[in-house]
């Protein structure tokens, strides 16, 4: 890939803990941890997808002042946030490794309009669907 | 402190989420204040009142939404009777059902299902948390006040344990 999205970036309330979520428990790996003064730059990658990288951003100094920071992080924690998306072949088999690992999940595996989806947050308040790209079994 | 005054705390917040995902994930429970003060490790007194707060209606306001979004997805895609709707969708008896849902709606169930089905269109795209949100009825402007008044008499007549 030459042209395309690269980074797409959530907020989170604490970068250590996305990251102990996103790698510990999702299985991402690290991408770039840069930190500059109190500015952290941290990006992970699904392990199939090399060519996208999700950020997680904590609002704040010094690209946010204090209360615009409160209000994004009052925003990620009651869900506010935009919808995401991920795509696993197996939704059940994923969600029995993820319960295990301690993923909050708000629903269920469902079987519906032809696949398996779940549902499940990360510890800020980003909501995730995650949906089987197989048909369902 | 005067800017911040009306921000809630992020980790209240979070824990008052918990408990919309919960009503979210099984609408057609019983959601008594004290069970859901519960799971948002929060008092009972503090609970609506943060709630209504955080998200814009009081949460036995929210649980009929999320319910009758529920039972429009089910007039939708199932051959259920009115009747079964109203009951696996969590109320306690048909004629509260179709009241609430035509002062949420604005119409019946009946006609509901007809438009529903009519109009099926190419939502299989669109992940169904998104569809759902998309459907769900926004009762804090769709019921005039005195509808709502009344409603709120009849709610907790047959479903106390929902305020």
């Amino acid at each position: 890939m030459s042209q395309g999205v690269d980074v797409v970036g959530v907020y989170v309330h604490d970068q250590d803990e996305a990251l102990a979520f996103y790698v510990g428990k999702l299985g991402f790996r690290v991408h770039t941890d840069a930190r500059n003064g109190d500015y952290r730059w941290l990006t992970v990658q699904h392990p199939e997808q090399p060519s996208f990288q999700l950020g997680l951003f904590a609002p704040g100094p010094p690209v946010h002042d204090a209360a615009t920071a409160s209000t994004l992080n009052a925003m990620v924690a009651k869900g506010a946030m935009p919808p995401l998306v991920m795509a696993v072949d197996d939704c059940r088999a994923a969600y029995e490794r993820m319960v295990a690992a301690g993923v909050e999940f708000v629903q269920e595996p469902v079987a519906r309009y032809g696949t398996v989806d779940a549902g499940f947050r990360d510890p800020s308040g980003n909501g995730w669907k995650m949906i089987q790209t197989r048909a369902a079994r | 402190m005067g800017e911040h005054r009306d921000q809630q705390d992020p980790a209240l917040l979070r824990r008052l989420l918990r408990a919309k995902d919960r009503m979210d994930a099984a609408s057609h429970e019983a959601w008594p204040i004290r069970r859901l003060a519960k799971v948002s490790g929060v008092s009972e007194a503090h609970f609506a009142r943060s709630f209504k707060q955080a998200f814009g209606l009081p949460p036995h306001r929210y649980l009929l939404t999320r319910r009758v979004e529920r039972a429009t997805a089910l007039l939708r895609e199932t051959d259920l009777s009115i009747t079964e709707i109203a009951f696996v969708t969590g109320w306690a008896s048909l004629g509260t059902f179709g009241r609430t849902f035509r002062d949420v709606t604005g119409r019946s169930p009946g006609a509901v299902r007809a438009r529903e089905r009519a109009a099926a269109h190419q939502l299989g795209r669109v992940p169904a948390c998104i569809v759902s949100a998309a459907h769900r009825p926004d009762l804090t402007s769709a019921v005039s006040e005195k509808r709502r008044r009344m409603e709120r008499g009849n709610v907790r007549s047959h479903n106390p344990e929902v305020t």
